[in-house]
């Protein structure tokens, strides 16, 4: 079928599309996210398809290539439809017995099974994974369920239903559904949508400018690429919806180039859209028409920021302006102009179709709804978690990110990305929401959620995000330009032995001047990391500047490595030895010459016998 | 429509639109900038014009070149905190530009005379370590002149601005705008009997036809000609002969 001319249309599609595909057929999901993808999920996807045709089964078989289902530690990813039955790191020479034994019989192959790190069981059904189990993954959910080149999926489970709601209930009470469901942005900012959709709509204008802030810059998140990748109808729903409200006829999604997967299956999806009549002119028959534009980034963490997003867009050098004046009243080519983000616009159907009532029901008081996290660093489950805003970090580290491996102590978490803060162990009983994290001087940021163990040092990480931003920094103002430098320089000089108290006191001084006088946001916000390690890991730096010693172990200037007596002489530290500064035969002790010693830490890696110490 | 506000305490008038930086200079209060000039539209890069504001009851420090008035703001100019930011960021900006006298001067006037930072990114020995990354060269060469020969390039700690790659630019009219400018002196500009050396071109210099004073680059005539509205003609003599005529034909009219 082609366009859908009005909203009775598509219920009596949808509902054509689900009587075709309920009774009997199986669907196998296979997760083609960028992470599976990375261990082979095309391939995969591929042997299941050969493999069902070569048993001649594809009558009642389907193998759908799905979007991200957020568990990438344990990719590539198969799940079976209707019996919910999950196989872990599947390869493409496990199919054949899959499709033999689980598909055809029903067993379960235990050796694909995911096992519980911490408890050693097995489970069958996604449901049953501490991982999944304690998610509430109202849009993560959907993309095991789509194939996002295919239009007919997402339709299938309601898509543009919400749309279709909104076009009935006109802009103001929409307006008012998304007011009252206190939609907060995920971006970072957390600012509610529904008031900054209504200043974009009474802005005085003949032209309003929807944009999808889709440019995620942040080191180690990945949960706008995941739903943009996986299910990029929701995203363009929410968009439409907003249009609507708002009066606008043209958007934008500034996507990073970095992610050609997102582009590809969002180019796909606005054209099915168009194709049935969800984009372009009269949308279901109400008059009302909007399109929506791909604007690709470049590479800058930046553009990521909303003034200087819109610059880009005009074609100018991405660069933030003061936003006395705000984006809302004049913003792309001055024009009223709405942005949000992706899992911002990915809210709002589920929030017209199910309402604001059952929305507010779900997360905190002041933050309703969900929030995805990508949980990375030293945690046993990375990935993409979902949760209702309120949960602690106590419970998304450890019940669902099963804890620190390798036996490891927990230590800290930054979360909010480059610009958030680190968090100690003393904080993780703190409920995660967008004011609590600004009341510990860290952010919910677009949700990056970074665990570290005891094998980490502070310093060092301050330094890296330091050295991250003052290098995307435009640095067009000075704070943030010079400031960000120096405060490189500072945390560098701790690292390195040479700081002193002094040095201490002048990165203090010099972060309160960046984070009062930065023109933008990520000036402003780059303190955080600097500024909280020094407020809850005060000790470490200490450590460096009065005993010149690196309590973690990684300051390279500051660290040395020995082989203590718990060497059994095996020789795989010497022979791996980079610089062959190892010596000691066989089943003698070794030595390390310190004196020529680079600090690689490879000689501790290796070591079986835990000989080599590092003080 | 006129809006009316106070600063530090006092009740001021403006039209909206203007500045709080304008409006609180012309009444007498001292904000330092350096990237500041009437002839671009504000920029916001220096932040040395932080001022506090409260608006209603929210409150807070912002810079005030790019900041236009509004009715019952309430502006503050000089609180202890606010001087203590434009020490920190003077010391900042003296770091990479401790051969610019204004800079010197206005890091003395907050108690800052030496920097606590190394100056590293300009190199001593290799011309003058002045440059203090205000970008008005390049704003007035593009948003005024609008030859757009100069720009910024790199970004983060890697900024710099100039002609593109540091080379000769095709598109600069030799017209001297940027040292104009240029709250620090850095632009060398040398003018001789006939030419004009800048951002490593030089420009054949058009003399006035009847005092032989130099009146502009034969590539600024051009550029100007081109965007109108004066023909060429009117750029055949400098502006002191151009009054002298002109007074002399009002003498005739009045006689």
């Amino acid at each position: 079928m082609g366009r859908i001319r009005n909203p009775k249309e598509l219920h009596s599609y949808r509902e054509g599309l689900v009587a075709r595909r309920t009774g009997s057929k199986k669907v196998i999901a296979v997760c083609c996210g960028t992470g599976c993808n990375a261990s082979g999920a095309r391939k995969v996807a591929q042997a299941f398809v050969d493999e069902i045709q070569k048993q001649g089964l594809a009558k009642e078989i389907d193998i759908r290539p799905t979007g991200c289902h957020g568990f990438c530690e344990r990719g590539t990813l198969v799940l079976m439809h209707p019996e919910e039955t999950l196989y872990t790191r599947v390869k493409p020479e496990d199919v054949p017995e899959i499709v033999e034994k689980t598909v055809k019989k029903g067993e379960i192959l235990e050796k694909h099974l995911y096992d519980d790190p911490v408890s050693g069981a097995k489970h069958i059904k996604e449901q049953e994974i501490p991982f999944y189990k304690h998610q509430e993954r109202l849009i993560l959910g959907k993309n095991g369920l789509i194939d996002p080149t295919k239009i007919d999926d997402y339709i299938a489970l309601g898509g543009y239903e919400a749309l279709a709601k909104a076009l009935e209930m006109g802009p103001d009470r929409v307006l008012d559904e998304v007011k009252r469901a206190n939609v907060r942005g995920r971006g970072g900012g957390g600012f509610p949508a529904g008031k900054k959709w209504e200043t974009c709509r009474n802005a005085t204008a003949t032209k309003r400018y929807i944009i999808c802030n889709a440019d995620e810059g942040d080191p180690g998140a990945f949960m706008d690429r995941s739903v943009l990748e996986g299910n990029p109808h929701a995203v363009i729903e929410g968009m439409i919806i907003g249009a609507f409200t708002i009066g606008s006829d043209e958007g934008y999604v500034y996507v990073r180039h970095e992610y050609p997967l997102a582009v590809k299956h969002l180019t796909v999806a606005l054209e099915q859209a168009r194709e049935k009549g969800f984009l372009g002119k009269d949308i279901l028959g109400t008059g009302f028409g909007f399109d929506v534009k791909i604007n690709r980034g470049g590479g800058a963490f930046v553009c990521g920021e909303s003034t200087a997003l819109m610059a880009s867009i005009e074609g100018k050098v991405g660069e933030p302006r003061a936003k006395h004046i705000h984006t809302v009243v004049a913003g792309l080519n001055g024009k009223p102009t709405n942005l949000n983000n992706v899992e911002t616009w990915a809210n709002i159907p589920l929030v017209i179709e199910k309402g604001a009532d059952w929305y507010t029901k779900i997360g905190t008081k002041g933050s309703p709804g969900t929030k995805i996290f990508s949980l990375v660093g030293k945690v046993n489950n990375t990935g993409l978690v979902e949760v209702a805003m309120g949960m602690t970090l106590r419970q998304i580290i450890f019940d669902i990110g099963g804890g620190i491996p390798k036996g490891g102590e927990f230590k800290a978490v930054q979360t909010g990305g480059p610009s958030g803060g680190c968090l100690p162990a003393a904080k993780l009983d703190l409920a995660v929401d967008f004011d609590s994290l600004w009341e510990e001087g860290s952010m919910m940021g677009s949700g990056g959620m970074i665990v570290m163990d005891d094998k980490t040092c502070m310093v060092d990480v301050a330094k890296y995000f330091l050295n991250f931003l003052k290098f995307e920094s435009c640095g067009k103002c000075t704070t943030c330009r010079e400031g960000l430098r120096r405060l490189h320089e500072l945390v560098t000089e701790i690292a390195e032995g040479r700081g002193t108290l002094d040095t201490i006191q002048l990165i203090e001084e010099l972060a309160a001047t960046v984070e009062a006088g930065s023109l933008c946001a990520l000036g402003t916000t780059a303190v955080n990391p600097v500024r909280s390690t020094l407020k809850f890991f005060r000790d470490e730096y200490l450590a460096h500047v009065n005993e010149k010693r690196c309590p973690a172990g990684v300051c390279k200037a500051l660290i040395t490595y020995e082989i203590t007596d718990a060497c059994t002489g095996c020789l795989v530290c010497k022979k791996r030895c980079p610089e062959g500064v190892i010596k000691g035969d066989k089943k003698e002790k070794h030595v390390i010459d310190t004196t020529k010693c680079i600090k690689c830490g490879i000689c501790n890696d290796v070591c079986k016998f835990d000989a080599v110490r590092v003080y | 429509m006129t809006v009316k506000f106070t600063i530090n305490g006092e009740p001021v008038e403006a039209q909206s639109g203007q500045s709080v930086l304008d409006v609180a200079r012309r009444y007498g209060f001292e904000i330092p900038s350096l990237c500041h000039h009437e002839a671009v539209t504000p920029y916001g890069a220096c932040r040395l014009c932080l001022v506090e504001i409260a608006k209603g009851r929210r409150r807070k420090l912002t810079t005030s070149c790019n900041y236009e008035v509004l009715e019952g703001i309430e502006v503050i100019t000089g609180s202890p905190a606010i001087r203590q930011h434009r020490a920190m960021v003077l010391e900042l900006i003296l770091a990479e530009a401790p051969d610019a006298e204004p800079v010197r001067e206005l890091a003395k006037r907050y108690g800052v005379v030496i920097s606590r930072f190394k100056t590293t990114r300009a190199v001593a020995g290799e011309g003058p370590r002045d440059c203090i990354l205000c970008g008005l060269c390049a704003r007035v060469c593009t948003e005024v002149v609008k030859a757009d020969a100069l720009a910024f390039n790199g970004r983060g700690d890697k900024r710099g601005v100039g002609t593109p790659y540091s080379e000769a630019s095709a598109p600069c009219i030799g017209c001297a705008s940027c040292a104009s400018v240029c709250p620090t002196n850095r632009i060398v500009v040398k003018d001789t009997k006939d030419m004009r050396e800048i951002w490593g071109r030089e420009f054949a210099l058009v003399r006035c036809d009847s005092c032989g004073a130099p009146v502009m680059t034969e590539a600024h005539r051009d550029h100007a000609v081109k965007l109108g509205p004066l023909p060429a003609d009117y750029y055949k003599t400098c502006t002191a002969c151009k009054r002298k005529s002109l007074s002399g034909r009002f003498a005739k009219v009045g006689s």
